[in-house]
């Protein structure tokens, strides 16, 4: 079970808490029917499914129930930060831990 | 006494004798034995039957490493365990064991025959026979596999224990009870953190235990011991963990342990859970989990008698039992030696130590030249003999590694091996650590943590009794220094398999001893191109026993390797998998069992309905009332029975269990007109509206009645499984794409009980109760919210009908949501009120062509194929999946469309997820065109109706259409979804 | 060389023609498969029978079985009793927090040694001259200035090929991006787990989507139990606790005679699931570069008649008539072929 910090409630706190939510930094275009079938397409189904650094969001569902955004490498499955929905998109910290 | 006792040695205790069990014979043992040495004391070794072969087997180790001795422990009915190892049951007064895997008799198994004809039966043996002819694979063979197959026998009744289950945190989990473990826990705690200290034995000490003559700090070991579990017992912050096994090692410092709390009682106390989980988040995991002795893989090494010598050591020193009177010694360790001491000091013949090593350490020999014990270096066991139990080997000399000619002959009655130590790695593993190949140890060692970890002791490849306390005490996080002398105890060779003068095609020389795996099926595993150690693995089954590979996967590992010809850290290591041995499911789920498997949501009226005879059904995490049977009346009769009574005067119904969600705020409209389909801007506050809401996928994902309380004030209801998801959904949308709109969202569900009242009479029932509210037709229509009083409870009224039928759904507060059912529902006598439940909701609802989103629909629904384009607000911009709708195959012909369905024979009721086919004539496979959603006998019309997504249903109207069904094809016609009161004319009943 | 490492469950109940069709192929490959191979896979037809427990999974079951019988695909309908009789170690308790109400039955359905089946097709494909290179990751995909596939880098050096198959599951997002392509596909992780082995006591599988959990016998004794998927992307293999808490509950609450049996051995393995549950198999937008993904958790029991329809689109350019509706491009046109509103846990 991981161990995942919200950075609302700023404490560290047991996976059971949260459901996980996804690839982050995926905007809903701001006009949809100015996308053509398959940009639409990209937007609805198309991941980058990362092996190593990955940018995802948690919702705190049985805290204070905020959506937030995380970097994991997924070949570990540690967690690097956690930060705020809206804040920008952070490097990753050093090398990918994952082995390609 | 028994004969192989030994008084005044070992910690069990005499005074307090035991009778116990074995195979219906009577034995007795002492308080502190385990059933295993209880067993040896009174002679006994042959315990079981191996997998495959069947051949006789017996001990071969003291812990929870033993291979062999699987025993069926017997409680009584309901609490019978197959497989438990005989060195891991505790003795008490009665205790009732059998062997397994054997038949009729452990000294007469039939099966055993399987070892005669061993020659056919090497690795992946199954894999290349069996397969003709075709037709005898499913009749004949398989099922003579599967019975050979398995070791014990499965429970046959439920289990009458119970389990527990705990979380903890501590700053400092130390797995492993030893030395090592021990000087951390006493530096750990002293430092003031909280300190897990836990080992899977009844008695903390480990090695300790087994090493009575070791002086640590000048004291006995057994005096240090004790007073240091004296010191840690008094501190507060360290709790000690005997009896628990760390079972695994999970993200993020998060640790599985299995405490045993009952099974070494003669009565345990019946509210005592028999196992209890404890899920430690640990702020560093020490890891001390020792070393277990490897055996030496030779000709017939799985005679009973042949066992480690570190566990004929334990049995001695720790439960004062020899384990023969004539014992020889195979090794290639000097650990060895210290047991053949050990026991020669105990009057037990050496008959003879055999040492595969040509030079060994003066010390050792001149040790046993005083105790008169013959040793042979560079010599080996060509193999050994005894039907039962081992009664002789055959010794060969070699030179330059070569085995020489001329066997001798030795008479014993116990061959103690050792092949060297294989360090615990397994938790270390589990957590993903990385292991690094040590040539030194001839085993791989802990390299780097994935965890914030620390291996100290045998584990991580350190010996003697002072480095492994000094490191021990470092992680615990103090420097100091430990002054111990110790037995003769350190190197050893590491042999890739014993030399032999053998035909090797003919011999069996065991690496994987319950598994029945031999170093041959190793090396034809090879042969047969499997390079990788996992395929060697799975190939020969080699540690996929249920001691998973303890004292096996390193000689297996070395046997591959050399039969690759590559080198060791190159062949790689098989992935060590938890739980670190076997564990019982009770304890795996803890509470989560029989009622409280999982929650069961009521609602304030449940209770009502339970007195009132419903019969229920569950529906998501609810549970709700189906129906009321009164006297005896099955569904069908019960169902007709509410929906006469609902139509023709007044039903009563608990909807309490609908989603509910608060939605507030300046910007409460437009929110909603970004979710749902519909337009939200002009519906006036005390109105309120159908709402459809799409996945961004296009498709219908919930529907439900929103009213609006005041300008920013909407009051939204969900299907009754849907509401978790919906109010997911909305927060998502509403935090991460549309921050800037000012709007809260609550779920209520849990805070308003729904009592729904439908009929003509409705509203003549609830006229005299409500207060503030003008139920006229005119001020409060169909369609309308308010809030004000109901018997001087506060309600949100709703004018809102799922039946067709002039409807009320009243919501309070829950907890008066029994008080105000109970009035109405006598109050409501004069109009024979009648309570109903789903299933009449149902079929109320399918007359009316209200669709159920998960029935009608299945998650590719669009809302056209549903036929309701006219909950799309076509003005608007965009919501939610509108532009999925665009779609190039959400716009294409021949979707399937909702419509009714009428069944030719109007008797007829479908069944809801029949077929439905254009031609009823077309052979297998058929081209079906849609499938039956709702169906129902209804006994308002007379006769059956169904809803039916079909392809292109709606251009298909007053077409029929065909149901083929196993024993007959329905004809049915297609026509619209709406089949009682179109108009809408009852709603308004006055 | 690996097979995902599922519970080895096989059977083809699917509810749309394309997947009953894609499935029942397979089915068909699997029944000789032993004798085609010359090696035998243990394929036990030990039938799989999927429980319903609320009205709602009887109306889904239904469904299935109607669907699957006018589609000439083995499934019927049994009421509890009958489902207890099938399997006896079954709970029908009518007080069970999920009652039994009835069961969907694939009498064609099993099990095969999952192990064995990548052995035969390894030792048949080399007696054809198929060279298998064990241990070697591929770490490039090279494509000529007309975007068509040249060949693929690898540990061990490059091989130039005009045509490249990708069959690699948990990895295939790995190898897609190698192409340049980006594919609607996560992988999460899926445990499993064994019981120590005991005497035959469970003869078939038995699935349930309602409480979460699966369940059969493997020839060794063991059983075999998993549960659906972990909730986020991962490739670490590496199992939670907490999971096979879950499923243990769930088996023990269908099956309360397994509450003292022991737990053996337990693993994570990863599977790239797609938006619909349903399978990629067939060409890529990348002249040369075919893909076989996409099979969730499920992918084990279609092994036969993936590799034959991969085979086929491979050697003709062009998918066989039963892949031609797996395609990636559904996904742009909203052709979903959507099992997972009826199996949205474990197949």
């Amino acid at each position: 079970m991981l161990l995942i910090r919200c950075p609302y409630c700023e404490e560290e706190r047991p996976e059971v808490e949260f459901s996980y939510a996804g690839e982050a930094h995926i905007a809903r275009p701001a006009d949809p029917s100015q996308l053509n079938d398959e940009q639409w397409a990209e937007y609805l189904f198309i991941r980058t499914n990362a092996r190593g650094i990955h940018y995802e969001r948690w919702c705190h569902r049985h805290g204070c129930a905020r959506y937030f955004n995380a970097v994991r490498d997924t070949v570990t499955d540690k967690l690097q930060m956690t930060y705020k929905a809206g804040e920008p998109k952070p490097d990753a910290i050093g090398p990918s831990g994952g082995d390609k | 006494m028994n004969t192989f006792r030994r008084p005044g040695r070992g910690r069990t205790h005499p005074e307090k004798e035991l009778r116990f069990s074995f195979d219906s014979k009577v034995y007795t043992g002492y308080e502190g034995d385990t059933l295993a040495s209880a067993l040896i004391a009174n002679g006994v070794h042959l315990v079981g039957r191996s997998f495959k072969y069947h051949r006789p087997r017996g001990f071969i180790g003291a812990g929870s490493e033993e291979a062999n001795a699987l025993v069926a422990f017997d409680r009584g009915p309901g609490r019978k365990t197959p497989n438990v190892r005989a060195t891991t049951i505790e003795l008490f007064e009665g205790l009732v064991a059998h062997s397994q895997n054997n038949w009729p008799d452990v000294k007469f198994d039939v099966a055993a025959m399987n070892d005669m004809f061993s020659v056919f039966f090497p690795a992946g043996f199954y894999n290349k026979t069996f397969m003709w002819p075709k037709s005898f694979w499913d009749k004949v063979y398989e099922p003579a596999i599967r019975r050979l197959a398995g070791l014990g026998p499965a429970p046959t009744q439920p289990d009458k224990d119970h389990y527990a289950s705990t979380y903890g945190h501590c700053e400092i989990l130390i797995a492993g009870a030893g030395p090592a473990g021990i000087a951390a826990a006493l530096a750990a705690s002293d430092a003031g953190g909280r300190v897990i200290l836990a080992d899977e034995q009844v008695e903390l000490g480990g090695s300790l235990l087994s090493v009575p003559q070791a002086v640590i700090e000048g004291m006995p070991a057994w005096q240090w011991l004790e007073n240091s579990l004296e010191i840690l017992r008094a501190r507060e912050n360290v709790r000690l963990m005997p009896r628990t096994t760390v079972i695994g090692y999970y993200h993020d410092n998060f640790l599985g342990l299995v405490e045993r709390l009952t099974d070494h009682e003669r009565s345990p106390a019946a509210e005592l859970p028999r196992e209890c989980l404890h899920r430690i988040r640990a702020g560093r995991a020490v890891l001390a989990t020792g070393a277990i002795e490897r055996p030496l893989v030779f000709a017939d090494n799985d005679r009973p008698g042949i066992m480690l010598a570190s566990a004929a050591q334990t049995y001695l020193n720790r439960y004062g039992v020899v384990v023969g009177d004539n014992v020889a010694v195979f090794t290639s360790h000097d650990s060895a030696y210290e047991a053949a001491f050990d026991l020669s000091d105990a009057n037990v013949r050496i008959a003879a130590i055999i040492d595969l090593r040509e030079g060994v350490p003066e010390a050792l020999l001149e040790e046993a030249n005083n105790r008169g014990i013959d040793v042979t270096t560079s010599a080996v066991v060509t193999g050994t003999s005894g039907r039962h139990r081992v009664r002789q080997i055959c010794v060969n000399t070699m030179k330059n590694g070569v085995v020489e000619g001329g066997a001798k002959t030795i008479i014993c009655d116990a061959v103690l091996v050792s092949g060297g130590w294989t360090p615990s790695v397994h938790l270390f593993s589990h957590s993903k650590g990385q292991l690094k190949w040590c040539q030194r140890v001839g085993a791989y060692l802990p390299d780097a943590p994935n965890e914030n970890t620390l291996c100290v002791g045998a584990c991580n490849g350190t010996f003697g009794l002072s480095n492994v306390l000094e490191e021990g005490a470092k992680a615990g996080g103090d420097g100091r220094t430990y002054k111990t002398s110790e037995p003769l105890s350190g190197t050893g060779e590491i042999f890739q398999s014993v030399p032999t003068d053998r035909d090797q095609t003919r011999i069996k020389a065991f690496v994987d001893f319950q598994n029945d795996v031999t170093d041959k099926d190793i090396k034809l595993a090879v042969r047969e191109g499997f390079r990788s150690i996992e395929h060697v693995k799975r190939y020969t089954t080699n540690g996929m026993a249920t001691d998973q590979g303890k004292t096996s996967n390193l000689n297996a590992l070395q046997i591959a390797s050399k039969a690759i010809n590559r080198p060791i850290e190159q062949v790689g290591l098989t992935t060590f998998r938890p739980p670190y041995t076997p564990t019982t499911f009770g304890a795996v789920l803890g509470y989560r069992d029989g009622d409280s498997f999982e929650v069961t949501r009521k609602t304030s009226v449940d209770m009502w309905a339970e007195e009132n005879a419903a019969v229920f059904e569950p529906v998501g995490l609810w549970r709700r009332a189906r129906y009321f049977p009164r006297n005896g009346e099955d569904m069908q009769t019960a169902v007709n029975r509410e929906s006469a009574a609902t139509r023709h005067s007044l039903g009563i119904f608990d909807a309490s269990t609908l989603g509910k969600i608060e939605i507030v705020g300046p910007d409460a409209a437009e929110f909603l007109n970004r979710m749902y389909t519909n337009p939200w801007t002009k519906l006036a506050a005390g109105r309120c509206r159908y709402g459809l809401l799409l996945g961004e996928d296009g498709y219908i994902t919930d529907d439900g009645v929103i009213g609006r309380l005041a300008d920013d004030r909407f009051h939204v209801t969900t299907t009754t499984g849907g509401a978790p998801r919906v109010l997911a959904m909305m927060e998502d949308f509403l935090q991460t794409e549309w921050p800037s709109l000012d709007v809260w969202l609550t779920s209520v569900t849990e805070q308003w009980a729904v009592i729904a009242l439908n009929g003509p009479n409705a509203r003549k029932l609830i006229e005299p109760f409500v207060d503030g509210i003008d139920l006229s037709l005119k001020a409060f229509p169909h369609m309308a919210v308010k809030e004000g009083k109901i018997c001087g409870i506060e309600t949100r009224l709703f004018r809102v009908s799922f039946s067709g039928e002039l409807g009320f759904e009243i919501n309070v507060p829950a907890h008066f949501g029994r008080a105000l059912w109970e009035t109405l529902y006598k109050a409501g006598e004069q109009f024979d009120i009648t309570p109903y439940g789903t299933e009449t909701m149902h079929v109320l609802r399918a007359e009316k062509g209200f669709i159920i989103v998960g029935q009608d629909t299945d998650g590719t629904v669009t809302p056209d194929d549903a036929g309701m384009s006219w909950a799309i607000g076509k003005k608007k911009p965009d919501f939610v999946g509108k532009r999925s709708l665009a779609r190039p195959d959400l716009v294409a012909s021949g979707r399937k469309q909702l419509v009714g369905l009428f069944t030719e024979d109007p008797e007829i009721v479908l069944q809801e997820g029949a077929q439905i086919v254009a031609d009823r004539d077309q052979p297998i496979p058929m081209h079906m065109i849609g499938h039956v959603t709702s169906s129902y006998w209804s006994s308002t019309l007379g006769r059956s109706i169904a809803m039916a997504l079909v392809k292109d249903g709606r251009t298909l109207n007053g077409t029929n259409v065909f149901v083929p069904m196993p024993e007959q094809t329905h004809v049915a016609k297609i026509g619209g979804t709406v089949s009682y009161d179109p108009e809408g004319a009852r709603l308004d009943v006055v | 060389m690996g097979t995902g490492r599922n519970t080895t469950i096989i059977r083809s109940n699917y509810l749309y023609d394309e997947s009953a069709r894609i499935y029942d192929h397979a089915l068909d490959l699997w029944d000789g498969l032993s004798q085609e191979l010359n090696y035998n896979v243990m394929y036990s037809k030990r039938g799989v029978m999927m429980l319903a427990h609320n009205v709602h999974d009887m109306q889904s079951f239904h469904r299935h079985i109607h669907a699957n019988r006018l589609n000439g695909v083995d499934n019927q309908w049994l009421t509890p009793e009958e489902a207890k009789a099938y399997c006896p170690p079954l709970s029908i308790s009518k007080n069970a927090r999920y009652p039994v109400m009835g069961a969907a039955l694939q009498k064609k359905g099993g099990v095969a040694r999952h192990d064995s089946v990548a052995w035969g097709y390894a030792r048949a494909a080399a007696a054809l001259g198929v060279d298998i290179i064990q241990n070697c990751a591929v770490t490039g995909i090279k494509r000529a200035a007309d975007g068509a596939v040249e060949g693929i880098e690898t540990e061990r050096g490059f091989i130039a090929t005009p045509k490249v198959g990708v069959s690699a599951a948990g990895n295939s997002s790995v190898l897609m991006e190698m192409a340049g392509l980006r594919f609607p596909l996560e992988s999460y992780p899926l445990q499993a787990l064994v019981s120590e082995p005991v005497k035959p006591v469970f003869p078939c599988v038995v699935m349930s989507n309602t409480v979460h959990a699966y369940i059969s016998q493997s020839d060794k004794g063991e059983l075999v139990i998993g549960a659906g998927t972990d909730q986020y992307v991962s490739y670490s293999q590496h199992g939670a606790l907490h999971i096979i808490e879950h499923t243990l509950a769930s088996i023990c609450e269908i099956f309360p005679l397994f509450k003292r049996m022991r737990m053996l051995r337990s693993w994570g393995g990863v599977v790239d699931v797609t938006p619909d549950r349903s399978p990629i198999l067939g060409k890529t937008p990348v002249p040369g570069l075919y893909v076989n993904c996409g099979w969730g958790t499920g992918g084990f029991k279609a092994t036969p008649g993936a590799g034959h329809l991969l085979a086929h689109t491979i050697a003709k350019d062009e998918p066989h008539k039963i892949n031609a509706p797996f395609t990636l491009d559904r996904f742009r046109t909203g052709r979903l072929i959507d099992e997972a509103a009826a199996a949205a846990v474990a197949h």
